[in-house]
C-alpha cells in the first residue's frame, strides 16, 4: 500500500481501490462486485445507487466492516478497514433496535461502548441530545414496539450519529418507508448532517433522495462484476430545501441523468431472476 | 349518479375511552373505467378505507353504493388484490385462479371454467408457470397471480391495496408497467392504494392523498392527463408529468411540514471524544507518518 | 392510568384476562356486555364441569369393582374434607407431642437430668406429601434448568458443540422416567453415601429422574433461541465491538429469553408428570406414593383416595403452568410489547 498518497488539494477520506468480492456459487466462482473504485473527501456525502442485487450493499457491508473483501484495500482516514467497529455508524434498512430496550437504552449501549471515560451524565446529555434532535424528546422511554417505523428509524439515525463515528453509512435507511415518512427523515438526517458534515456513504435506489441528500451520485452497474458505472456532481447549493430543489432548473436534467443510467441497465441485460 | 360512491363515509376502532376515529366523512365518487389512485401513508387508515370499499368492514356511518347498490359485505362484484398476496400455498397457480372462478360462476362447465383460468393467466404473462406453487413463484410472480384471480372473477371495480408495496423497486416498475397493459385491455374500474406518488402518476386517471392526522380526510384531487400507454422513462421528458409531479409533491412537503412540529428546547451536547478502537501498535506501524 | 386500567393490566400479566369483565363491571360499564363476558369466560366451564359431574355421578354407581363400588363427585368430595381433617387431627397430635415434651424437658432439666431432643414421627398426612411432591418437583426443575440453559447455550452458539451433541439428545430425549429409575436409584446408592444424609436417597433419586426428563424442552428451546438471534442484532453487536460477556448479557439472552422461558415450561409440565411415576417406584414420600399405597390397601376408600389425588395432580399441575406463564411475562420483552 506504498502507492497511497493522499493528494494535498482535497484531503481524501475514505479510499476504496480495486475492490472484489467473490462468492462461490455451485457453477464456480462468481464475482458480484469487481474493480469498484471510489475514492471520498471529508465532510462529503456520497450516494450510491444502482438496481436491486448489485452489489451496492455488499459494498457498503465491506465498508462497515461486516463483509470481508475478496481482493482490494480499504483505506479509512490513513488506516486501513479490518473488521467493523464504532467509528463507521451504520444505520441498516431495518433499525435494527433491540426490542427489549427503549429507545434511550438502544442508543445508550452504543454511547457507553464509544464514551467509556465519560461521566454517567455526559453520557445521558449525549442520548438525550441525539434523541431530541430527531424528534422523539418525548419517546425516549418508549420501546421500539411502541414506536412507529419512522420513528423507529429515527432512534437508528440518532444512535449511529451519537457514537460521533469518522463516517456514516447508510443502507437504504429508508427503503421500507412510505414516501411523506420518507421525506421527513430525510430532512431529519440533512439536519443533523448539517451540524458536523460527517463524511456519509448511503446506498439507495431512489433517485430523489439520492439528489435530495448527496453531493455526488455514484452510479454502479448491474451484477455481477458490478462497479461504478457513472458519477453524478449534484448541482444544488446547500442548505437545501425540498420546495426549492423542485424548481430547480437543473433538476429534471440531473433526474433524468440518473434514470436513464437505471434504464439502460435495466435487468434486461442480464438472465431472467 | 357516479358508478361507485362513497357518501359521508365514517369509521372508527375501540370502545369509549380508548376509542380512534380512523377515517371520517370521507366523499368520494368513482366513474365506470376510471383509474383511481388514493396516496396513503402510514397511519392515515388507508387499509381501512379499502376494506371499507371491499365491504369486509362496515362503516360506522354513511354509505358505499356500487353501481347504485349498497355494499354491505364482501363479494364478488370487488375483486380485492392484497399487499401480501393471500394465495394458498398448496394450490398452483392454476389451481388458485380456478378457485375463485368456481366460486364466482358455479353454474359454467368444467371446460368453459378451465379456458376462462387459462386466459387470464396468459393475460399476466404466467403461461408457463401455470402449475406451479406459490413457492416456487418469486414476489413478482405471486402478486401477478393474485391480479389475475382478481381480475378472473370480472369485478365490477377491482381494489388494489398497495399491490407492489412489498417488491422491490426494479419488479415494481416492469409490474406497474404490466398492470396498465393489463387495465388497459378491458378498463375495470379501478381503485389503487399506494403510497408511491411516481406509481400513481405513471398509473392512474386521478390522484387523491389521505391527508394524515388526528382523523384521516381526503386531500384535494389531482387529475393526471396523460396520454396512455405511459411510458415511465419517455414521462420524465413531459412537462406535464413534471407539472403534476411538482403539484402533489408540494403538497405534500406543506403536509408534511404541518405534521413535524420542531422541538423548541434543545438539550446541551457535551463534548466528548469517542474512544479509539484501532488496534494502536498495527495502525502506526503501517502509517506512521501520516497525521 | 386509572385505578381500573391498572388492575386489567396487572390482571393481564398473570393471565387472569377472564376477570377482566368483572373489573368493568365494577367500574359500570356496559353491565350487559360484561356480563354476557362472564357468561362465557365462567358460565360455559362451569357448565361442562356440572355435566361431566353429573355423568360421572350417574355412571360411578353401576360400576362395580372388586373393592366395592365406583365412588361418586359426592363420595369423593367427602373423601377430600376427610384427609383434610386426618391432616388437622395429626397436626394437633404432633403440636401436643411438642406440648408434652416440652414440659417433659423443664421437669428433666430441673431433677438435672440430661435432655435429648425427639422428633415427632407420626405419619406423613396428604397434605405433607404434596409439600414432599412439590419440593421435588422443584429440585429437579431447579437441576434440569442449571443443566440445560448452560448447554443450550452452547449449543445454539455453537455449530459445532450443536453437530456433537445433537445425536446423544435425539436419543436420550425419548427415554421413559421408568426406564432412567432404576439405574438412577442403583446409581444414588452407590454414590450417596454419606453418614449424615441431608436428603433422602428416594428424595434424590425422584429429583434427579424428574431432571433427566424435563431438561429436553429446556435445552432444545434455549439452544434454537441462542441460535435464532435475528442477525441484525448480532450485527449491532458486532459494530459496537461489545464484549464477549455484554453479547451474551445484552443480546443474546434478552433476545433467547421467551423461548428459553417456553422451554421451562414444558419442562416444569413434564417434570410434574414424571415425579408422580417416579415416586411410585422410588418410594419417595410424595403424590405418588401416596397413590400406590392406597392401591396397595385396597380398601373402600381406595378409590376416591387416588380420585382426590388425581384431581390435586391437575389442580397443581395447572397452577404450576399459570406460575410459569406468570414468569415469562415478567422476563420476556414480547409481553411488554403487548
Amino acid at each position: 500500500m506504498s502507492d497511497v498518497v493522499p493528494t494535498p488539494a482535497e484531503r481524501l477520506y475514505l479510499e476504496i481501490f480495486h475492490l472484489d468480492k467473490v462468492y462461490p456459487t455451485p457453477t464456480g466462482p462468481l464475482a458480484v462486485v469487481e474493480g469498484f473504485n471510489l475514492r471520498i473527501r471529508k465532510g462529503e456525502f456520497i450516494a450510491l445507487i444502482g438496481h436491486s442485487g448489485c452489489g451496492k450493499s455488499t459494498v457498503l457491508s465491506i465498508v462497515a466492516g461486516l463483509n470481508e473483501a475478496t481482493r482490494g484495500d480499504l483505506v479509512l482516514d490513513g488506516h486501513p478497514i479490518a473488521g467493523p467497529g464504532p467509528d463507521r455508524g451504520v444505520v441498516f434498512q431495518a433499525p435494527c433496535l433491540l426490542p427489549w430496550l427503549t429507545a434511550y437504552e438502544n442508543v445508550m449501549l452504543g454511547v457507553d461502548q464509544v464514551f467509556p471515560h465519560a461521566t454517567p451524565d455526559e453520557r445521558r446529555q449525549v442520548v438525550e441530545y441525539y434523541l431530541s434532535v430527531v424528534g422523539l424528546a418525548d419517546a425516549m422511554h418508549k420501546r421500539p414496539a411502541e414506536l412507529s417505523g419512522g420513528m423507529r428509524q429515527r432512534v437508528g439515525i440518532a444512535r449511529a450519529f451519537a457514537l460521533s463515528p469518522k463516517m456514516l453509512l447508510l443502507d437504504e435507511p429508508f427503503g421500507m418507508l412510505d414516501s411523506l415518512t420518507r421525506m421527513e427523515l430525510q430532512d431529519v438526517l440533512l439536519r443533523l448532517w448539517g451540524r458536523d458534515q460527517k463524511t456519509a456513504l448511503m446506498v439507495t435506489h431512489d433517485v430523489d433522495e439520492a439528489l435530495f441528500l448527496a453531493d455526488r451520485v455514484v452510479m454502479m452497474t448491474n451484477g455481477p462484476h458490478a462497479r461504478v458505472g457513472d458519477i453524478l456532481e449534484v448541482p444544488f447549493e446547500r442548505p437545501r430545501e425540498r420546495a426549492a430543489m423542485l424548481e430547480h432548473p437543473d433538476y429534471y436534467a440531473a433526474r433524468e441523468h440518473l434514470i436513464d443510467f437505471l434504464a439502460r441497465h435495466d435487468r434486461s441485460a442480464r438472465p431472467a431472476a | 349518479m357516479a358508478y361507485f360512491e362513497l357518501r359521508g363515509v365514517s369509521k372508527g376502532y375501540g370502545r369509549d375511552d380508548r376509542r380512534t376515529e380512523v377515517l371520517k366523512d370521507i366523499q368520494l365518487e368513482i366513474e365506470r373505467g376510471e383509474f383511481l389512485a388514493i396516496v396513503g401513508f402510514s397511519g392515515t387508515g388507508k387499509t381501512t378505507l379499502l376494506s371499507l370499499m371491499a365491504g369486509l368492514l362496515a362503516p360506522d356511518s354513511g354509505e358505499i353504493l356500487l353501481d347504485g347498490v349498497p355494499v354491505t359485505e364482501p363479494g364478488p362484484d370487488r375483486g380485492v388484490v392484497f399487499q401480501n398476496y393471500s394465495l394458498l400455498p398448496w394450490l398452483s397457480v392454476f389451481g388458485n385462479i380456478e378457485l375463485a372462478v368456481k366460486h364466482v360462476f358455479p353454474g359454467i362447465s368444467r371446460e368453459e371454467r378451465a379456458e376462462r383460468v387459462r386466459r387470464y393467466i396468459e393475460l399476466v404473462n404466467l403461461t408457463p408457470a401455470t402449475h406451479k406453487r406459490p413457492a416456487q413463484l418469486s414476489g413478482g410472480m405471486r402478486q401477478r397471480v393474485s391480479v389475475a384471480r382478481g381480475l378472473a372473477m370480472e369485478p365490477k371495480v377491482l381494489l388494489l391495496d398497495e399491490p407492489l408495496g412489498a417488491l422491490d423497486a426494479l419488479t415494481r416498475g416492469t409490474l406497474q408497467s404490466e398492470i396498465e397493459r393489463i387495465w388497459s385491455v378491458d378498463r375495470k374500474t379501478v381503485v389503487m392504494i399506494t403510497n408511491d406518488v411516481d406509481e400513481a402518476i405513471l398509473l392512474a386517471d386521478r390522484i387523491i392523498p389521505l391527508r394524515p392526522g388526528e382523523v384521516a380526510t381526503l386531500g384535494p384531487s389531482f387529475a393526471v392527463p396523460l396520454r396512455r400507454p405511459r411510458d415511465r422513462a419517455a414521462l420524465n421528458h413531459d412537462p406535464s408529468f413534471k407539472k403534476i409531479r411538482n403539484e402533489i409533491s408540494q403538497y405534500l412537503i406543506s403536509v408534511s411540514a404541518q405534521r413535524t412540529q420542531a422541538s423548541s428546547v434543545e438539550p446541551t451536547l457535551p463534548n466528548l471524544v469517542p474512544k479509539d478502537f484501532l488496534p494502536a501498535s498495527r495502525s502506526e506501524a503501517a502509517f506512521g507518518g501520516m497525521e | 392510568m386509572s385505578w381500573r386500567m391498572r388492575i386489567v393490566n396487572s390482571l393481564d400479566r398473570v393471565g387472569l384476562e377472564v376477570l377482566t369483565p368483572l373489573v368493568n363491571l365494577a367500574a359500570g360499564d356496559k353491565p350487559i356486555q360484561q356480563l354476557r363476558a362472564l357468561g362465557s369466560n365462567f358460565g360455559l366451564p362451569a357448565l361442562a364441569i356440572l355435566l361431566v359431574l353429573g355423568a360421572w355421578s350417574a355412571l360411578a354407581a353401576s360400576v362395580d369393582t372388586s373393592i366395592g363400588k365406583v365412588p361418586g363427585p359426592r363420595e369423593v368430595w367427602l373423601e377430600a374434607v376427610n384427609l383434610f381433617e386426618d391432616h388437622r387431627a395429626e397436626r394437633e397430635k404432633e403440636a401436643a407431642f411438642y406440648a408434652r415434651m416440652e414440659t417433659l424437658k423443664q421437669k428433666w432439666e430441673s431433677q438435672g437430668r440430661e435432655w435429648k431432643e425427639r422428633k415427632y414421627s407420626g405419619k406423613p398426612t396428604y397434605f405433607d406429601q404434596i409439600a414432599t411432591s412439590l419440593k421435588t418437583v422443584f429440585a429437579g426443575f431447579l437441576l434440569a434448568s442449571l443443566l440445560a440453559v448452560p448447554i443450550g447455550i452452547l449449543c445454539g452458539a455453537s455449530g459445532q458443540v450443536y453437530a456433537a451433541l445433537n445425536p446423544l439428545i435425539q436419543v436420550l430425549k425419548p427415554v421413559s422416567p421408568l426406564a432412567w429409575l432404576p439405574i438412577v436409584m442403583i446409581l444414588v446408592s452407590a454414590l450417596y453415601t454419606t453418614k449424615d444424609p441431608m436428603f433422602e436417597k428416594s428424595f434424590i433419586s425422584s429429583a434427579v429422574t424428574v431432571a433427566l426428563c424435563s431438561l429436553w424442552p429446556t435445552l432444545v428451546n434455549t439452544a434454537l433461541g441462542v441460535s435464532s438471534v435475528d442477525r441484525d442484532h448480532i450485527n449491532v453487536a458486532r459494530v459496537l465491538k461489545l464484549s464477549w460477556i455484554s453479547r451474551v448479557t445484552k443480546i443474546i439472552l434478552p433476545s433467547s429469553l421467551p423461548l428459553i422461558f417456553a422451554g421451562l415450561r414444558l419442562s416444569l409440565g413434564v417434570g410434574w408428570m414424571v415425579l408422580i411415576a417416579a415416586e411410585m417406584l422410588a418410594q419417595n414420600p410424595g403424590l405418588g406414593k401416596f397413590v400406590w399405597d392406597m392401591f396397595q390397601n385396597g380398601s373402600s376408600q381406595t378409590l376416591s383416595q387416588i380420585m382426590v389425588a388425581v384431581v390435586t395432580i391437575g389442580l397443581i399441575g395447572f397452577a404450576l403452568d399459570r406460575f410459569m406463564v406468570v414468569m415469562q411475562r415478567m422476563v420476556s420483552f414480547e409481553a411488554q410489547e403487548a
